[in-house]
């Protein structure tokens, strides 16, 4: 437990970054946990196939937000490319949580890793399976 | 502080799970969800396994014979325990969404036309809605429902004009999130008045106080063995048997046929016409040692008890300043749970951090999103008590929230 409530998730919980909205945007994608109710709306901007801007937005619980803020501050510069190959694995080392063995909590930290897949995957005109993200 | 009609530490102990050796046992506050079992219920599932397992209604043999008359005393103890007037009024069903399932589908699919109104209330659990919406679909009937106050108490201001066509009242004996306990037997004179059967969703108010069909003169009556210290797997539709008589069946399959040729059939009486296929034999009989467990306790006994944990935890919940708590304030129509929010903390990280202080607790919409919108919260926690848990599982969440404070204050 103390693990899921370390000081980076709660600095981050408490102080998002990249907290917000971008208008106008190239993509803006909202998911939610039907489970808790949790939303994340994702905005980017993107320059030269690269993400030039993010702000997210919504409602969660700590682990939601703060992997959301974390994953935004990766993802300034990232091209589309690299945010394609861009997984699970990669946000919860990312984040440093150990959700293995929590598969309720491990849908609120990728509730953001899968509004960024599925929005850029729209942005490329593509369709992704998000069955794994779920 | 407490004085328990019975000895709750003896009751304590008769529940394996509560034995478990650990250091920090849990505090089990989910009940609602699904209540723990004890000894006399899990010896009677497995016993039966062990000793009885036969397929029912079919072998001329001594074994069948026995499984066939464990199964339908659990019947009969069931139907004693509702005081159904008859043991074939009692139908064996999953639980409580299959039950209503069942009214919604084979009563509703016969008797609901264009326009005629079903009758709910925003307090429903989705297990009470949806059923009604896909039959509604099919049938082109209406939903309505009975607003609720900013105590979480039916709003029945309006009720007369409410009930203006409606065929059918579906509604909750005590809601799973309020704790909220409904004027039944009330809504149901008014509901007969105007020709309206009533369905009772029986999930949260069968297992804690008595539930007289009779007394309450309804027509359905839906509950699930699972949140009453019996099995999972086994619910219980009880019906008027003269609707029930006149109901086609929901499910077809063996053993809910008269005859059978290719071309069509002609089905059982009841209860059989409603329990297609091999039922929950093990499980149903399991049921019957859960209602025997009960009603040797006594149902007033453990409603008495509580009501009394149900005003200790509200006194301990406003001890935090920082908790919001939903329902009406204690009183004889509240039940022993209590669904609330705390400032600033997602109910989530609320649970999480509770869980690792070995408190289990629910956090989400408990499967009920009108009532979260209106009440204008996305979820919440709850905490629910049962005839095993004493102050100290109380204190223990009072202190756990005490610990989420500490972490995100």
């Amino acid at each position: 437990m103390s693990d899921m409530y370390r000081d980076l998730i709660l600095e981050h919980h408490r102080y998002p970054h990249n907290f917000g909205t971008l208008d106008p945007h190239d993509v803006s994608q909202e998911e939610h946990n039907p489970l808790c109710g949790d939303r994340i709306r994702l905005d980017l901007r993107i320059v030269d196939n690269k993400i030039a801007e993010v702000a997210f937005s919504g409602k969660g619980c700590a682990v939601s937000q703060a992997a959301a803020s974390m994953l935004t501050d990766e993802l300034i510069g990232m091209d589309l490319d690299q945010v394609r190959q861009y997984g699970k694995a990669e946000l919860l080392e990312l984040i440093g949580l150990p959700l293995d063995k929590n598969p309720v909590r491990l849908k609120c930290a990728l509730l953001s890793l899968k509004a960024l897949k599925v929005g850029v995957y729209r942005y490329l005109g593509q369709h992704i399976e998000t069955d794994d993200l779920d | 502080m407490i004085k328990a009609p019975f000895d709750v530490a003896t009751i304590r102990s008769q529940f394996p799970i509560l034995q478990l050796p650990s250091e920090r046992p849990v505090a089990f506050l989910d009940s609602a969800s699904s209540s723990q079992k004890p000894e006399a219920v899990i010896t009677a599932l497995s016993d039966y396994y062990r000793t009885t397992n036969a397929n029912v209604h079919r072998g001329v043999y001594q074994l069948s014979e026995q499984a066939t008359f464990e199964f339908e005393r659990a019947r009969g103890r069931v139907a004693l325990f509702i005081n159904a007037t008859h043991h074939r009024e009692v139908i064996f069903t999953r639980n409580t969404t299959e039950a209503i399932n069942l009214v919604a589908h084979a009563w509703g699919g016969s008797n609901l036309r264009a326009g005629d109104v079903v009758l709910l209330s925003q307090m429903e659990h989705h297990s009470n809605i949806v059923p009604w919406q896909l039959i509604a679909q099919r049938t082109g009937a209406v939903l309505r429902a009975i607003p609720i106050d900013s105590q979480g108490r039916l709003v029945l201001d309006d009720i007369d004009t409410l009930l203006q066509g409606v065929k059918i009242l579906a509604i909750t004996h005590q809601s799973n999130v309020l704790g909220t306990i409904n004027p039944i037997a009330e809504l149901t004179q008014k509901a007969h008045a105007v020709g309206a059967l009533v369905l009772v969703d029986g999930a949260q108010s069968v297992p804690h106080m008595p539930v007289d069909v009779q007394a309450l003169d309804i027509d359905f009556l839906a509950f699930s063995g699972h949140k009453m210290v019996g099995p999972t797997g086994v619910g219980v539709l009880w019906g008027r048997k003269a609707l029930l008589d006149a109901m086609p069946p929901f499910l077809g399959g063996g053993s809910m046929i008269k005859t059978v040729t290719i071309e069509s059939s002609t089905y059982a009486d009841v209860p059989a016409r409603f329990e297609a296929g091999t039922p929950m034999i093990g499980e149903a009989i399991a049921l019957g040692a859960a209602v025997t467990y009960l009603m040797d306790i006594g149902m007033a006994n453990i409603a008495a008890y509580e009501h009394q944990l149900s005003a200790y935890l509200i006194e301990r919940l406003d001890e935090v300043p920082e908790v919001t708590w939903y329902g009406p304030p204690v009183g004889a129509d509240r039940g022993a749970m209590a669904a609330f929010s705390m400032t600033g903390v997602h109910p989530h990280d609320i649970a999480q951090i509770l869980d690792g202080e070995g408190v289990a607790v629910r956090a989400g919409h408990h499967c009920t999103q009108p009532l979260h919108a209106a009440l204008d919260v996305p979820s919440s926690v709850r905490a629910s008590c049962y005839l095993y848990t004493n102050t100290h599982d109380i204190d223990r969440l009072v202190r756990g929230l005490s610990k989420v404070k500490q972490l995100f204050g």
